[in-house]
């Protein structure tokens, strides 16, 4: 019987440090897929964040330069500056991008820069042992919310695809979630959707993959996948908040930012 | 007709391929693999349609699926 | 090339880096280093470079980061508040083995401090201001064409011993004209960056940037090798001016600013009879311990001068031979209290 479902040759074979059900894990696959169908493999550089998704290098066969906590939008743009015929991603956690790293994704997705981010909500810090996120459910209970956050003390939890959606060179961003083998399906039609972007130059493009955290959570892993399908997705709506192939906006967008595909580079003019 | 095949090595057993089957073909079992884990099995391999479902859905690659065309 | 031109220190820098071949420039508004970023906004655009004004110190520092990791001579300049921001960036950069110059036109602090010249942040400089026990190049320049020659040195150093670079100056020398030769780049041999990330043409293994160690014995055996590194540039890379200090009894110990004020004190002491010397690091880190050890094996009093409260006094102090002395006069930095001839003078005369 021939196969039919095999491992994306991006992703190296060995076994993950993941939790049981965590899926990072699934989301690492999708990405390797779509580095796979793209064939972008041999020019990939990837940014590592700091969260549970650090050992980057570890699964994904491809060059890693690893960010302090929430720089990757930053370390990504002066990869890609320096290299612009490479394809460049980030992998970032809730807390890394919405939480510390605020600033440098919105830069980064304001200034348009050709990368690609893949960010995964899992509404909490889970390396760190499941601390309260910007993306926490009201209400939710983790070890530093211990009688749940409080909306009036902590806010509400912070919607970075749409959020994001906002900025003038954001060129591509959606909500996925992994949780169903329909939900799966589209995430994927999705990251590819995102990665099509940087391949033909047309600038930032942003998946925000929701994900499950059973340890943090204290739930087992078939809860946590349905704590996706029923809270998360209510308040984290999936869709494509902005495609600017599509994009029809109300006002007027800023004007289109050029992305660095156009401009000319010596190859390697400063290289010794 | 398919068959998929379940590295026990690498399964966690978190059960998502059992919740993917809509056929109910997949399982946990009580034995304790090296991870410590106890790992899924399929029973009833013989109505597998090599959906891929289970596979799709597993975080650890855990799953192989064969299918005839 | 004998041209000479008339330009402000911070310029000179930018047109050393130009010059050293750095095409890719990060940074963030702040006085009084705001000439370079100007320049290199202008020029770098022109040489198929990339200036990007970042959102933050943090941001320029990391994507100063990225931008080294792919091999290519890159560049960051701020002054102290923006230099504190740096520091954890700078502080992975070591760790992750990336060269990278960042530029110091440092001011008054602590806290928002103010903008007159400084020399507070030397602890900060050389001490490895980030977390960690790291040190970087820190190169100390007196004068316009010395910001010209040593920014191009930092680039050589910093893809010599994979390292961060720190050019470390202030407003006096940033902000002064001056007469400037700009040499052309020094024919240095540099070894091949076969560490960058480039993606994996042509099969090549696979390239990791990071500073992440937690196997059994990787970390300890890293700052083994990073430490082992700080000592060979200890035994190669000391570098120091020494002026009139052959005959000298009194040798005083300044850098950059001050130790320009200096050597018009000095020389206003040696009209009065008076043998004074220089002795003038260039490279902060490394310090240059041997050139104090050998002045000190002759003349017996080092009179440390500083525009802050006394902090390079704790290297001299560690440098210098057992029975000499080692006197300090400095001020804190802020409006009014850059420090003139004729009070140095007077200190000289104190412990002549
Ligand atoms: C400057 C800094 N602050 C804090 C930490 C500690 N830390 C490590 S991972 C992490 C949070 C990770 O959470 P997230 O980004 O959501 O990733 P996850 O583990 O949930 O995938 C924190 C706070 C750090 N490494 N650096
Ligand atoms: S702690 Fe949470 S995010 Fe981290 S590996 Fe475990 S399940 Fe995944
Ligand atoms: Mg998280």
């Amino acid at each position: 019987m021939p196969q039919v479902f095999k491992r994306p040759v991006s992703l190296k074979d060995v076994p993950t440090h993941f939790c049981p059900g965590c899926q990072h894990g699934t989301i690492h696959r999708l990405v390797a897929e779509a580095m796979d169908e793209f064939g972008v493999r041999e020019r990939t550089i990837g940014v590592a964040s700091v969260g549970c998704s650090v050992f980057l290098y570890g699964y994904f066969d491809v060059d890693v330069v690893e960010a302090p906590h929430g720089r990757a939008p930053a370390v990504a743009t002066g990869v890609k500056r320096a290299r612009p015929d490479s394809f460049v991603f980030t992998y970032q956690g809730d807390g890394d991008l919405a939480a510390i790293g605020t600033a440098e994704i919105i830069h980064a997705a304001n200034r348009g820069e050709d990368i690609t981010v893949i960010f995964v909500n899992n509404t909490t810090y889970g390396m760190t042992g499941g601390q309260m996120a910007p993306t926490t459910m009201v209400g939710q209970k983790t070890s530093t919310s211990p009688y749940g956050r409080d909306r009036a003390k902590d806010g509400s939890p912070i919607r970075m695809a749409e959020l994001l959606a906002q900025l003038g060179g954001v060129a591509f961003s959606a909500r996925v979630a992994v949780n169903t083998p329909k939900n799966l399906m589209d995430a994927k039609k999705q990251i590819m959707n995102a990665f099509r972007y940087q391949v033909e130059g047309k600038g930032f493009s942003f998946i925000e993959a929701l994900s499950t955290c059973p340890t943090a959570w204290g739930v087992t892993p078939i809860q946590a996948n349905e704590r996706i399908g029923g809270e998360l997705i209510e308040y984290f709506p999936l869709g494509v908040y902005k495609d600017t192939a599509q994009w029809k906006p109300r006002i007027a967008p800023p004007a289109p930012v050029e992305q660095p595909g156009a401009r000319a580079f010596p190859e390697f003019m400063n290289e010794i | 007709m398919g068959r998929i095949e379940i590295d026990e090595k690498r399964c966690k057993g978190c059960g998502l391929c059992t919740t993917a089957c809509h056929l109910k073909l997949i399982s946990l079992t009580r034995e304790i693999n090296v991870l410590g884990f106890t790992p899924a099995i399929t029973t009833n391999r013989e109505r597998c349609t090599g959906c891929a479902l289970c596979a799709r859905l597993c975080p650890d690659l855990a799953i192989t699926v064969f299918k005839d065309k | 090339m004998s041209q000479r031109l008339f330009v402000k220190g911070n310029e000179a820098v930018a047109m050393a880096a130009i010059e050293a071949g750095c095409r890719y420039y990060f940074g963030y508004p702040i006085t009084p280093q705001s000439d370079i970023p100007e320049y290199l906004s202008r020029e770098l655009p022109k040489l198929n470079g990339e200036f990007i004004q970042a959102e933050s110190e943090v941001g320029a520092i990391n994507m100063l980061l990225g931008a080294s990791a792919t091999g290519v001579r890159a560049m960051t300049s701020s002054s102290s508040p923006g230099i504190s921001l740096k520091q954890e960036g700078i502080s992975y950069m070591a760790g992750s083995e990336l060269p990278g110059v960042i530029v110091n036109i440092s001011r008054s602090g602590p806290g928002l401090g103010g903008i007159d010249a400084s020399q507070a942040d030397y602890w900060q400089s050389v001490k490895g201001g980030g977390h960690g026990g790291y040190h970087i190049v820190v190169l100390a320049p007196a004068s316009v064409q010395e910001m010209y020659d040593l920014t191009m040195l930092a680039f050589d150093l910093a893809d010599i011993y994979r390292t961060p670079v720190m050019v470390l100056a202030d407003s006096v020398v940033g902000q002064m004209k001056e007469a400037l030769v700009p040499n052309p780049r020094p024919v240095t041999i540099l070894p091949e960056k076969a560490w960058r990330v480039r993606g994996r043409r042509e099969g090549t293994e696979q390239m990791i940037v990071k500073s992440l160690f937690l196997g059994d014995g990787e970390l300890e055996a890293h700052n083994w090798k990073l430490h082992g590194k700080y000592d060979v540039m200890k035994e190669n890379e000391c570098r120091q001016e020494l002026f009139m200090a052959d005959d000298a009894q009194l040798v005083i110990a300044a850098f950059g600013s001050v130790a320009r004020i200096a050597k018009t004190a000095i020389l206003m002491a040696r009209d009065a009879g008076m043998k004074v010397g220089l002795l003038r690091p260039i490279t902060l880190f490394p310090f240059p311990t041997k050139a104090f050890q050998e002045v000190t094996l002759r003349c017996k009093k080092i009179l440390d001068i500083e525009l802050n409260n006394g902090q390079m006094v704790d290297d001299v102090r560690l440098s210098v031979a057992r029975d000499a002395e080692v006197y300090f006069y400095g001020r804190p930095p802020g409006a009014g209290s850059l420090p003139v001839p004729e009070e140095l003078f007077e200190q000289i005369k104190k412990h002549y």
